[in-house]
């Protein structure tokens, strides 16, 4: 799970079309809840024990206690400085050294897209580096023997596919709605396991994770040019009259 | 190493792609070529020397029946040892965003998905995507030294060019059978309406309380002779809409002249999919609603009262 910063709150400042983030409010994104959602309840029907993994700033300390709260048994957490800047082959890296670290595992969980920049690497690459089967777009899915059956959402079809266990999965927010924890769901969750890991306890270097390992290099990251006119009318009778102007009404 | 290589299961999406590479690598002086995987797609290779690409690598396998990524992945890591290309461009397409990043970690590669914009700047090839949930346009770069994109789907449009010679190269692939097997495929059926090439367009998402409200929309539609299309949820989660009119990443990418969103929060996974638009019109209840910032004009206040008055206005 990624700790993400409130999109809804993100300023764009209007000189420079720099977007504003320091500050703001941090979440877990919805597709990832999902993710844990579906854990939970595999857990319940079948028995086992659902660990969630969760990178981000220090403030996840607080943030990952609505995973727990949820219903992960145990939470580990990675907010050493030394994982900051990290770019998609290096969480990647980190996120396998920690599952490895783990250990035993029937299956992997996560949401098919973060919820800021939806860019969807972190799955198939740790896939590729536990080398195990994947399947993304799951709107559905059922844990049998030795396997699960997903249902993934294609362009152009619905598919209904077997994958052997372990296996990676991740899944839309189709798949569930994550429950609210009840109140006593959220103080129990404050005396479960968290174990906060830094690069010693996982076996990581500044080669391989963090901003120094990072070949994906952003040059600039501003509010698009052709920005928008942003003109807010105060009644339909100005909207109409304004498309007219912008000759966007003829048939 | 060098070169660009295209591969896409997607054979517009495919020939679009080329048909950029194709400006790329004569930018670069270097070559392109495609990947053909799989029976079906070696019959494409005329068809890609006509949109520029030079060789065509062709490979098949049984393992290759149904798209996996990891077997994918694995069948493009062994072309890409023999053609050596550096660039490796596929679709963002939801197979493409699979496939790539599993390639770019068997290659320890940086990689970049739903692309939106290639240039060339300083002899560097720069890869915008959206980011902040929609609110930026990041410009990356990638270090490594081979790089795998993911475009999204349609971005560029196939036309034919170079000069449509090429050579065939048949590489023998040596793949795992896959640990996964497909055990039914539902085709999904495509309906009247085209959300792609509607010159007036409107959005609905969340905001909507219950199907019969699309009845209102539609009459706003007709009105102005648009098509009615919609955001994830009212497609996928409440089946009030067919699937094909889900607009946004992984869904159908439109641009027409005017288009409006009603009842929706304009998170990045729609608005990719309306860039284009001429005019964005939006209306929303919350006036710190995301969908205002990437809108022309704006009207704050509930869709029921908002929309019948537009009609009236509308005359």
């Amino acid at each position: 799970m990624k700790q993400v910063i409130d999109l809804e709150q993100i300023r764009i400042k209007a000189d420079t079309r720099e977007p504003v983030v320091e500050g703001l409010p941090v979440l877990f994104g919805d597709f990832e809840k999902c993710a844990l959602e579906e854990a939970v309840q595999i857990k319940e029907k079948l028995g086992g024990k659902v660990t969630a993994v969760a990178a981000g700033s220090a403030k996840l300390k607080d943030t990952i206690k609505q995973a727990l709260a949820i219903g992960a048994d145990e939470a580990i957490i990675l907010t050493d400085p030394a994982f900051q800047g990290s770019d998609a082959l290096g969480s990647a890296r980190l996120l396998a050294k920690v599952i490895e670290k783990i250990g035993e595992y029937d299956l992997i969980l996560l949401g098919d897209g973060s919820a800021d920049n939806y860019s969807g690497e972190i799955p198939p690459r740790l896939a590729e580096l536990l080398d195990l089967p994947q399947a993304g777009s799951v709107r559905e899915m059922e844990v049998l023997d030795g396997q699960v059956q997903v249902m993934r959402d294609l362009e152009d079809a619905a598919e209904v596919m077997q994958v052997d266990l372990p296996a990676v999965i991740s899944v839309t927010s189709e798949l569930n709605i994550p429950r609210l924890p009840p109140l006593s769901a959220i103080l129990r969750a404050g005396r479960k396991p968290l174990h906060v890991w830094g690069p010693d306890d996982v076996g990581v270097t500044s080669s391989q994770v963090g901003a120094e390992a990072a070949v994906v290099q952003v040059l600039s990251n501003l509010a698009p040019l052709q920005d928008r006119k942003g003109i807010m009318c105060e009644d339909e009778a100005e909207l109409v009259q304004a498309l007219e102007q912008e000759g966007v009404l003829e048939k | 190493m060098s070169g660009i290589l295209v591969y896409s299961e997607n054979k517009s999406t495919l020939l679009g792609l080329l048909t950029r590479g194709r400006e790329l690598a004569a930018d670069m002086g270097q070559p392109l070529a495609v990947a053909l995987l799989g029976a079906e797609s070696a019959a494409w290779a005329d068809e890609c020397f006509a949109h520029g690409a030079a060789l065509a690598y062709v490979g098949d396998d049984p393992a290759l029946e149904v798209f996996q990524a990891r077997t994918y992945a694995a069948a493009l890591a062994q072309i890409l040892a023999q053609a050596e290309s550096d660039i490796i461009l596929t679709g963002a397409t939801r197979r493409g965003r699979e496939l790539a990043p599993r390639l770019a970690q068997k290659l320890a590669a940086g990689c970049v998905t739903d692309a939106v914009n290639l240039y060339l700047q300083d002899g560097r090839l720069v890869i915008e995507r959206r980011a902040l949930g929609g609110n930026t346009v990041a410009a990356n770069v990638i270090s490594s030294p081979q790089q795998v994109i993911a475009v999204m789907p349609k971005l560029y449009e196939a036309q034919p060019g170079g000069d449509a010679a090429g050579e065939v190269v048949q590489v023998a692939l040596t793949l795992e059978p896959p640990a996964t097997r497909l055990v039914e495929r539902r085709p999904k059926e495509g309906g009247a309406a085209n959300v792609e090439e509607a010159e007036v367009l409107i959005c609905v998402g969340r905001g909507l309380s219950e199907k019969g409200d699309l009845a209102l929309i539609n009459e706003l539609a007709e009105k102005l002779g648009g098509v009615v299309g919609c955001t994830r949820p009212l497609s996928h989660e409440y089946f009030w809409m067919s699937e094909d009119l889900m607009v946004g990443l992984s869904g159908k990418i439109a641009s027409p002249r005017l288009y409006l969103g009603i009842g929706l929060s304009g998170q990045i996974q729609h608005t990719v999919g309306i860039m284009d638009s001429k005019v964005i019109v939006a209306i929303n209840s919350d006036k710190n609603a995301l969908i205002f910032k990437t809108a022309d004009y704006g009207i704050v206040g509930d869709f029921k009262e908002v929309v019948p008055k537009l009609i009236e206005q509308l005359g």
